[in-house]
């Protein structure tokens, strides 16, 4: 590449110095700035309107402040979560701040700047001495923000606030050294793709660029379809230029000129923030032609997908770009060599190119230092269910399942057992709590039957049913089977009907042989990964947890008291509370009758076993159980109340 | 060339396109030109029309395929294949339960149920009144705040059995109160 008069780097730190300052201007405001988090997680837990309850407030007591929405922490327990940033204080954090929260904060601390509200605090971003700090909470101190450094900090809609902390530099500096030299980065920082198979990134990237073909393609893969994983959506929602920054350092590596963003149809907030970027960023000349002036040029476009599972597969995904059923297709040949129109397409994960920008700017051997040998870097994981802090948790590769759950995510909630932890979602495997020391890296999981797919980890308690876990999966996947390969579509159809035959009591003993013997069919006989992992949320349980599928067969009996065909509920007549409706009231079907003591009852033909009586119930009297098989209801010789005795009552 | 594809109907087929139905072709008759012939635009186009309309009308798909030079099975082979896409009209508060792995161990499952029960409709259906749709969606993402429902755009986080009966009241209420409103209106204008 020949060196110009003006570099590339140069070009960058024009705009860099411009996009501090405002940025400064922002960080020592006159006037308090609010951050209020608004990715799609923060909107659902009421952000919108917490923003709505400062204006109001604000507006009433006549005080001026900024108020910035900035993307995504990762800690939805908190959510919405809001940081204040008032003259004279360090910039503090606040959790489940509602539109009521609001309020008080702005009359207690931005009013009279006295009361800081230590109720809703979660700490200072930086260490103080008059208020604890982010990093006195193992969440924090555990982590390891490598790519999520900055998200829930910056603005996702300002490319200034991503400029401002070092945006871009990497592909500046890629753009200097050239693309062979990123490639040579990258591959020797062994980044390996987070999309769930692990793939050496550099790897393919190389395949692609030794292609003579042209013009080549690189894919930013989206289409997050797992149920239970949510952090490519929250990395475009909350940093979308970490992610153009790595689709134009992995294009300059392969020598593509286009680069296309796959994102689901059903992440509206996460399309509408990246088109917005991309405009941004090529009003800045980071994106389009002549890239800050170094003769290299990169079309980035949008394509919604419209959701299908199977697309997150890789030639599923070119189908469907191309106008088809999204179909996987046998490889070879890979898509780095003939992928769309039969030209070289390097297709990677959110998360693997949001890592690319970081690999670049501090080197390969410091990403190395994290992590593992054979899987450097961190994971990102979306940790949710029966912990105590649920949400995105980005770890070093290596640590335990036990580590994630209990230190970092504050263990089991409500004092009850762990179970099991599913990982790696309908491709992933339940472990069970003796198989906690496992480590996280892409190996070690595929030794025990999970994997680590796409990040997603689920933690269950006593109170969830593994064969329901099992057959919720297997339903999952069937409905997703392209229907291509026989032993898929069939397979998990009978593996399905089978686990849900067991569900409901009707279960035999040698379906479980079958279950077994049909799961191996599918694995052998499956084109791509979702047909070859579709079993192993039924294998891990079956060789785990195979005592709950023969209480399930054998005594009819859910051990978790989870199957609803093979649970009920009764109430307690000893604790349970003369005169009170509690129950009553939230009976969906109206199954609770008023016994002849004037005590409450459920009538076993009309319950619908949803449960909710037992939240209804006052944990005083704590009068409603659950029992397994439904012939437990003791026999208590309830009589309900008779009607004129009902009349009387009614009429005083 | 609506009505060369109206009149190749038959006359039940021909009935059963309202007024409504009839409004939002002329429309896409309309749209499609703005869009280039190529088949790969199929899946743009398809999700052109269900964002503008909320649906797919069968119709639409024939104009589609006419348009990009393919089969009606082909374009019925993809719209079906992909999740995105409805062949009726979503009611004015579509009702989505999220019944991803967080929900479904939390019970995503019942409120489904609870949903059915009250408003007598079965997932994927419309009310007749056209009022509420009911749906369920793999994940929407809010797994931390699990059980999810989406109701319109808004997310509802924590959902219980009762919560499903005050989020529905919640909607009648604003139904009646924006009725009386009107009312008012009407009379003041009057």
């Amino acid at each position: 590449m020949t060196q110009l008069a003006n570099s590339p780097k140069e070009h960058l730190l024009v705009h860099a110095e411009r996009a501090r300052e405002r940025v400064k201007e922002l960080k020592e405001s006159p006037v308090p700035v609010i951050y209020v988090g608004c990715a799609t997680c923060g909107r659902a837990a009421g952000a919108l309107e917490t923003i709505a309850g400062f204006e109001e407030v604000l507006k009433d007591n006549g005080i001026e402040a900024r108020i910035e929405k900035v993307g995504c922490l990762g800690h939805c327990y908190a959510e919405p979560l809001v940081i204040i940033q008032n003259p004279g204080f360090p910039a503090l954090l606040y959790q489940k701040i509602g539109a009521g929260e609001a309020g008080i904060l702005v009359r207690s601390f931005l009013k009279d700047g006295s009361d800081p509200c230590y109720e809703y605090l979660i700490g200072a971003l930086e260490t103080d001495e008059n208020f604890p700090t982010l990093m006195d909470y193992p969440r924090y101190l555990y982590e390891n923000r490598v790519v999520m450094e900055h998200c829930g900090l910056i603005d996702p809609d300002e490319i200034d606030h991503y400029l401002a902390v070092g945006g871009y530099l990497s592909l500046a500096q890629g753009l200097e050294k050239g693309g062979e030299w990123v490639l040579e980065e990258v591959k020797s920082a062994n980044l390996r793709g987070r999309g769930g198979a692990g793939f050496p990134a550099g790897r393919k990237w190389e395949i692609a660029r030794k292609v003579e073909k042209t013009p080549k393609l690189v894919i930013c893969n989206g289409d997050e379809g797992d149920p239970g994983a949510y952090m490519d959506r929250t990395l475009l929602e909350s940093n979308p230029h970490q992610v153009l920054e790595g689709l134009a350092l992995a294009a300059l590596a392969v020598g593509a000129e286009r680069a296309l963003l796959y994102i689901r149809a059903e992440y509206p907030l996460a399309v509408e923030i990246m088109e917005r970027a991309i405009v941004q960023a090529r009003g800045k000349n980071l994106l389009g032609a002549n890239i800050l002036g170094s003769g290299f040029s990169l079309e980035v476009s949008v394509f919604k997908g419209s959701g299908a599972f199977v697309c997150g597969e890789e030639t599923a995904l070119i189908e469907s770009l191309v106008g088809n059923r999204g179909m996987p297709q046998p490889r070879p040949p890979y898509p780095a060599v003939a992928g769309l129109d039969g030209l070289p397409t390097v297709i990677n994960n959110v998360k693997t190119l949001s890592t690319v920008p970081t690999i670049i700017r501090h080197g390969h051997q410091w990403f190395r230092s994290i992590g593992t040998e054979e899987s450097p870097g961190t994971a990102i994981f979306s940790v949710v269910g029966e912990v105590e802090y649920p949400g995105l948790v980005e770890v070093p590769m290596g640590v335990t399942l036990e580590h994630l759950v209990v230190d970092v995510c504050g263990g089991i909630k409500d004092g009850k057992e762990l179970k099991a932890v599913q990982i790696g979602g309908p491709s992933g495997g339940c472990l069970p709590a003796s198989l906690m020391e496992t480590v996280i890296d892409f190996d070690s999981l595929k030794t025990v039957g999970a994997m680590m797919g796409s990040g997603g980890l689920v933690v269950m308690n006593e109170d969830t049913c593994m064969v329901e876990v099992a057959r919720y999966f297997t339903d999952f996947t069937q409905g997703e089977s392209c229907g291509n390969c026989t032993f898929c579509r069939i397979g998990t159809r009978h593996l399905r009907d089978i686990l849900h035959s067991i569900t409901i009591g009707e279960g035999k003993m040698e379906e479980l042989t079958d279950l077994e013997e049909i799961s191996e069919a599918v694995i052998k006989g499956s084109l791509c990964s979702l047909g070859k992992t579709a079993p192993n949320p039924v294998l891990t349980t079956l060789r785990f947890f195979r005592d709950e599928y023969i209480a399930h067969i054998e005594e009819k009996r859910c051990p978790a008291k989870m199957c609803r065909p093979l649970i009920a509920f009764y109430i307690d007549l000893e604790p349970c509370a003369r005169g009170c409706d509690a129950c009553v009231a939230c009976c969906p079907t109206d199954a609770i009758f008023t016994t002849s003591n004037r005590k409450k009852a459920i009538d076993q033909e009309k319950c619908v076993k949803c449960g909710e009586c037992v939240y209804a119930c006052p944990p005083e009297y704590d009068a409603v159980r659950r029992v397994s098989p439904p012939e437990m209801i003791p026999d208590q010789g309830v009589e309900p109340l008779p009607d004129t005795e009902k009349e009387k009552e009614e009429s005083k | 060339m609506l009505d060369q594809l109206l009149a190749a109907l038959n006359e039940t087929e021909r009935a059963a396109v309202d007024e409504e139905e009839y409004q939002i072709l002329q429309a896409v008759v309309d749209e499609l030109p703005a869009f280039s012939h190529e088949v790969s635009q199929l899946i743009p186009i398809l999700q052109e029309i269900q964002g503008k309309h909320g649906y797919l009308p069968r119709l639409a798909l024939d104009m589609v395929a006419d348009h990009v030079q393919t089969t009606i099975g082909k374009v019925y082979g993809i719209a079906t294949f992909y999740n995105q896409f409805r062949f009726n009209p979503p009611g004015r508060n579509p009702i989505k339960v999220c019944l991803g792995t967080a929900c479904h161990v939390k019970g995503g499952e019942i409120l489904l149920e609870n949903f059915e029960r009250r408003l007598q409709i079965k997932v994927g259906e419309t009310s007749d009144d056209r009022e509420y749709s009911l749906e369920r969606v793999a994940c929407i993402g809010c797994c931390a705040l699990a059980p999810a429902v989406v109701v319109g755009e808004k997310v509802e986080a924590y959902v219980t059995p009762s919560k499903v009966e005050g989020i529905i009241t919640e909607i009648e209420v604003r139904n009646e109160m924006a009725a009386r409103e009107q009312a008012k209106n009407d009379a003041t204008s009057e």
